[in-house]
């Protein structure tokens, strides 16, 4: 059996290769009912990364995917990707167009609403992964078994999103204080 | 460990396992590398904490030919005239680590120039531009996860990391596999080097076997008389955890 690839970092011109134009938006732009997840990537200085790019996967509002894989069937949301990809900008933030995603069966029990961020950048030599949670969700969020999982508050405290006019933000920290929750995938 | 397979009814009321992915964490390079002196500010210092593979990490978006341009895959024909340098065909299988190929994914490329200069804002060591290069590519794996590129041997480049750094000549490769666990960012190397003993990419993998895997094999069969060498590169993702529903029932 062959043995996996090694990752390498997407460096410092990560932005001439991957960036697409209709990268940020997870469902069609206009969509209603769609909502701005929108952050800043930080480093371990408090620095804003600029050469970042970070991605979202997740379930529509129904809690499903569109793929072969889902023991319960693939389910095509018409104009919802349910995938983001935003470079960060000159200001290192970042902005995802989507819409809420919806509660997911997990293995003993449901998983509160969720979306999975992968981060790269030049100074990574491999991704990092969390995930965003919802701020009005107190009751699913306090059962997930992944939030459960992080047993410090403040720690947990950094996988919830801040609801805003258009939307949340979520703000990543590679280090330092307040670093974001990061998990072994 | 294993849980007792419980009836259906009842196990679709509670819950949903799935099969995940095998974890690599051997393979990679730690976030935290102190030759490649710009992951110092950019590594998390808390441990990471273990994330069940679910409905989510299981699944990836389905991306289609529709994100596919027709000269996508031939980075030698997006001007109008032929770019500088000699003429590659890149090409290879998609594979995961149970061996089997993963079929329609998309297989994202970049790279600098022949002279080893990207195009990009920052980019401004003193080599010129070549107009007829953009450096960017994509296509799709076919049925039997075979993918294939044309282009131009990128040139080495220097960067600022340590004194008389160069990165070894290299192209950028982006795939999503069918599956978020899979998803991969790397680098295509080729044979014989000189550059890769100085290289923090290259010696930040921890076991030398697992960076041989990063180069590609010149390919003498595939090459194109009077036209382009060949080089092959397979990639391998992650495969399948066996699925709990598989096992045996534990006694105890
Ligand atoms: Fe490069």
């Amino acid at each position: 059996m062959p043995d996996t690839t090694p990752s390498q970092t997407v460096g410092p011109y990560l932005h001439i290769g991957l960036p697409w134009p209709d990268g940020p938006f997870a469902v069609e732009e206009g969509t209603s009912g769609g909502i701005w997840i929108r952050g800043t990537l930080y480093d371990g200085a408090g620095q804003p990364v600029t050469d970042g790019l970070i991605e979202t996967w997740q379930a529509d509002p129904d809690g499903r995917f569109d793929h072969p894989d889902d023991p319960r069937g693939a389910v095509r949301r018409p104009g919802f990707r349910g995938f983001g990809r935003c470079p960060t900008d000159a200001h290192g933030a970042y902005g995802i167009f989507t819409l809420k995603p919806g509660p997911l069966p997990g293995p003993r029990g449901p998983q509160a609403p969720h979306i999975d961020v992968s981060v790269f950048a030049r100074g990574m030599l491999h991704r990092v992964v969390t995930r965003i949670y919802f701020p009005e969700e107190q009751t699913a969020n306090a059962a997930d078994p992944v939030l459960c999982a992080v047993s410090d508050p403040a720690v947990r405290a950094t996988l919830i999103a801040d609801a805003t006019d258009d939307g949340y933000r979520f703000d990543i920290r590679l280090q330092g204080e307040n670093e974001t929750a990061f998990f072994d995938i | 460990m294993t849980t007792p397979v419980e009836p259906e009814e009842t196990a679709r009321e509670r819950g949903l396992t799935v099969p995940g992915y095998r974890r690599d964490h051997e393979v990679h390079p730690p976030l935290d590398f102190s030759g490649y002196k710009s992951t110092a500010l950019r590594h998390p210092k808390r441990a990471l904490t273990l994330l069940p593979h679910m409905l989510t990490e299981i699944t990836s978006p389905v991306l289609g030919e529709d994100r596919i341009g027709e000269l996508d895959n031939d980075l030698t024909r997006q001007h109008d005239g032929e770019p500088q340098g000699q003429r590659i065909i890149v090409h290879g299988r998609v594979l995961d680590s149970d061996g089997r190929p993963v079929p329609n994914t998309l297989v994202e490329i970049w790279q600098a120039n022949a002279g080893g200069r990207y195009r990009h804002v920052n980019d401004n060591w003193p080599c010129p531009l070549d107009p007829n290069f953009t450096g960017v590519g994509r296509t799709m794996t076919d049925a039997e996860g075979r993918y294939r590129f044309t282009t131009i041997q990128p040139g080495a480049y220097p960067w600022k990391n340590h004194d008389n750094a160069w990165r070894p000549a290299h192209i950028h490769f982006s795939l999503f596999g069918r599956a978020f666990t899979q998803r991969l960012v790397t680098q295509m190397y080729f044979p014989g080097d000189p550059l890769f003993f100085q290289d923090p990419m290259w010696n930040s993998i921890p076991d030398p076997a697992a960076r041989e895997r990063l180069v590609a094999r010149f390919d003498y069969a595939a090459t194109v008389p009077e036209w382009a060498l060949a080089y092959e590169w397979d990639i391998v993702l992650r495969g399948r955890e066996e699925t709990p529903f598989e096992t045996e029932v534990d006694d105890d």
